[in-house]
């Protein structure tokens, strides 16, 4: 008697505990016909797309022709890689090479060497940042219109030259067009200015470099 | 060298086909705005040339900063800005979200990066810095600094804390500690010849201004106990001007 009556009790208590979550799924589906008054408050993912290509690194090499003050212009090649912030704004490192020549001095006397082979070697680097002031258009013939830019850099870094390392200011312009979706030509324009005590007294000296370069969207 | 900058070259198209090949674009969108304006290049500058109506399909091709460039179903393809695109939905009819910048940047960011100059006991310097915004207000931060001195150059590398005050002002107030590591090359013209790498600590202030909700001025004092190898410490002063994005 008592073992029927546990029985009985235990399945009825089995019974209410499978209907039960039916009866509530049953009023929850009565909720959800009436018309919803508030709105969820979902908070937006920021993700991208999938398979949407950022991008905003652009880096690239350029060679042209620095002329280093006192020891006449020389090939300059290198390297540069920026950041694209905004459509206006980028930031920009800049690291390039060149061989010095030889001062008007040294040719006219003949055989004095102000610097050794290794002193003549100019290398600087800076990091700058960019401003695209005129976005426009290159029209090449009457049906190509490559998008462009002139932009301005200003930039501070070092020149390791005749054996010191200088504190250098680079100021720069240059127009960037874009040959396809992710290549771009650069003609660049810069002043590297340091102070320099090479020949006797500390002077600032303007080095120009122009260059022509190559570079890739990624 | 030309082999090197040759293959340099290759590398760069190498990565960029890579590149390529996997961005063949986002899928289609639908248009919600009246219509969008796609222009010839990724800029406020460059002119508009067609118009995409509303209820027609793009594919999303490319992003950079906050254009995109899309691809109508006629095959025009152009560029147009984020905020645009931010009420078109995907086919299945959710809103397409593309992450930009909106004024709860200044205190919500997570991370910047910045540039920075100015001088350390006479000498300049030129450095990089990276915070983490563990709070709105406290941040870990880590320099580095190249420093071109007449006498000396050197690098110095911290790492520290900083408290903002009010990161929801304009300009705030900021102050940090840290440590790091101080190395010194003093020119070959001088009597001590020898290079010298201290260990160093720092106290900072300084004031911080938001530009844009990207970008922010930082300019900071800090004054350096350098731990040196000799009897007494040195106390160093530094000031630097920076220019931060922040994301």
């Amino acid at each position: 008697m008592d073992r029927e009556l546990r029985l009985l009790l235990l399945s009825g208590l089995a019974l209410a505990a499978f209907t039960m979550p039916a009866q509530a799924q049953q009023a929850a589906g009565a909720e959800a016909a009436t018309p919803q008054v508030v709105e969820p408050r979902v908070k937006r993912r920021d993700v991208n797309p999938p398979g949407l290509d950022t991008e905003n690194f652009e880096a690239g090499l350029f060679v042209g022709t620095v002329s280093i003050e006192d020891f006449g212009a020389s090939v300059s090649y290198g390297g540069r890689i920026a950041y694209h912030f905004t459509e206006d704004v980028f930031a920009e490192a800049t690291i390039g090479t060149a061989k010095a020549g030889r001062t008007s001095y040294e040719d006219l006397s003949g055989s004095a060497q102000l610097l050794t082979d290794s002193e003549r070697q100019f290398t600087h680097y800076d990091l700058a940042i960019g401003w695209n002031a005129l976005p426009g258009e290159v029209f090449l013939g009457g049906k190509r219109a490559m998008p462009s830019a002139v932009y301005f850099t200003l930039g501070a870094g070092s020149t390791r030259f005749a054996g010191d390392d200088h504190f250098t200011v680079a100021l720069g312009a240059g127009l960037r067009v874009l040959a396809n979706d992710w290549i771009a030509v650069h003609l660049d324009a810069r002043n590297l200015a340091f102070e320099s005590d090479l020949l006797g007294e500390d002077k600032l000296t303007h080095n120009l470099q122009f260059t022509f370069g190559l570079t890739a969207f990624f | 060298m030309i082999r090197s900058l040759l293959t340099a070259v290759l590398l760069l198209g190498t990565l960029h086909t890579v590149a390529a090949t996997a961005a063949s674009g986002a899928g289609p969108v639908v248009v919600q705005d009246p219509y969008l304006e796609l222009r010839s290049g990724p800029g406020r500058g460059f002119p508009v040339f067609h118009v995409v109506d509303r209820g027609a399909s793009v594919d999303l091709l490319r992003r950079r900063t906050d254009w995109i460039k899309v691809r109508g179903s006629d095959g025009t393809e152009g560029w147009v800005h984020r905020s645009q695109l931010e009420r078109t939905l995907t086919p299945g009819g959710e809103p397409v979200t593309l992450p930009g910048p909106s004024p709860d940047a200044r205190t919500e960011h997570r991370w910047e990066v910045g540039l920075a100059t100015g001088g350390l006991e006479g000498a300049s310097v030129v450095g990089v810095q990276a915070a983490w915004a563990a709070t709105p207000t406290l941040h870990v931060r880590a320099d580095a600094a190249h420093l071109l001195g007449d006498y000396s150059n050197g690098w110095l590398g911290t790492v520290g804390v900083a408290h903002v005050f009010a990161p929801h002002w304009r300009v705030s107030p900021f102050v940090g500690i840290g440590g790091g590591v101080l190395y010194v090359e003093p020119k070959a013209t001088l009597v001590q010849p020898d290079d010298r790498t201290d260990s160093t600590a720092y106290a900072g202030l300084g004031l911080r201004g938001y530009l844009t909700n990207r970008f922010l001025l930082q300019a900071e004092y800090r004054q350096f106990v350098v731990f040196t190898s000799r009897d007494d410490n040195e106390e160093i002063d530094e000031w630097t001007v920076s220019f931060v994005y922040f994301f």
